[in-house]
């Protein structure tokens, strides 16, 4: 095995664990913690995919902004370990759980019995993962949506500060 | 094992395993705060089979796709979580279960 398929592997794993623990830990703290270290891994599958912008700013964007937010709402509200609900062991949670293996199961065999035609990256990949040639196609080619998600930030600026002020007259 | 690079198939694969989870982690948990975070893992599954087509099939769209994709995920973050300010505000708890005002 290379070094590049070891590398896949333990990011690999390393995601769905983090992700497990992400679903199934009782305390939210634990649970954000755990996707933190989920992002972290995935900023690394990125990076055997050679795309060093998307890497960085899965870091930037999703371990330092979106969790930061997330962190100070659980400090905020002061929720303690969440106690289960009445019917843990529900039929339909069993069924749920034996049918998302199966689905996952029959894509993965999928996926594994009609190998496509992309067994390797790109020879293009390196170049076209470099924040330069992102600037490029972001600023030409797709100027339009990019003014247009500026647009849908700015409304949920506006958003969230009304949905978050105390006394709404 | 002899593989000297990685076919395609397994980086969607990992992305279906992850997304499973994160609908797993929306449908099993009732606190509000853990269901965002697991749409949060739903949407990182997405960007990672974004990113995989992108490298492999040499077009920069995919991953023009997933700037944009993060940025409607920073929106939703920031209303996501005003909202669940609000019902803790009004309801005194982010259970999801609890909350049956629009339950008819």
């Amino acid at each position: 095995m290379s070094t590049q398929v070891i590398l896949f592997l333990v990011l690999g794993i390393g995601a769905i664990a983090t992700a497990i623990g992400t679903i199934t830990r009782r305390n939210p703290v634990a649970a954000a913690m755990n996707l933190v270290a989920h992002f972290f891994m995935l900023s690394g599958l990125y990076l055997t995919l050679q795309a060093q912008f998307v890497a960085i700013v899965q870091i930037l964007v999703y371990a330092g902004a979106i969790m930061v937010l997330v962190v100070f709402v659980i400090m905020l509200l002061n929720v303690g370990k969440e106690e289960h609900s009445h019917e843990r062991f529900s039929l339909i949670k069993i069924f749920g759980l034996i049918f998302a293996a199966a689905f996952v199961l029959v894509l993965t065999m999928n996926f594994m019995n009609h190998p496509s035609e992309y067994q390797a990256l790109s020879s293009r990949a390196l170049q076209l993962g470099t924040t330069e040639n992102i600037g490029t196609v972001l600023f030409g080619q797709y100027l339009l949506p990019f003014e247009v998600i500026s647009l849908l930030l700015l409304s949920a600026l506006i958003g969230a500060v009304i949905l978050a002020k105390r006394h709404v007259e | 094992m002899n593989l000297q690079t990685i076919p395609i198939e397994w980086y969607l694969s990992l992305s279906a395993m992850l997304f499973t989870l994160g609908v797993i982690g929306v449908i099993t948990r009732r606190n509000a705060i853990i269901i965002f975070m697991s749409i949060e893992l739903m949407l990182n599954a997405v960007n990672l089979s974004f990113v995989s087509f992108a490298q492999y099939l040499g077009d920069s769209a995919g991953q023009i796709f997933v700037f944009f994709v993060m940025a409607v995920a920073a929106a939703e973050a920031a209303v996501g979580l005003a909202i669940v300010l609000a019902l803790f505000r009004k309801k005194r708890t982010i259970y999801v279960d609890e909350v049956n005002v629009m339950k008819w």
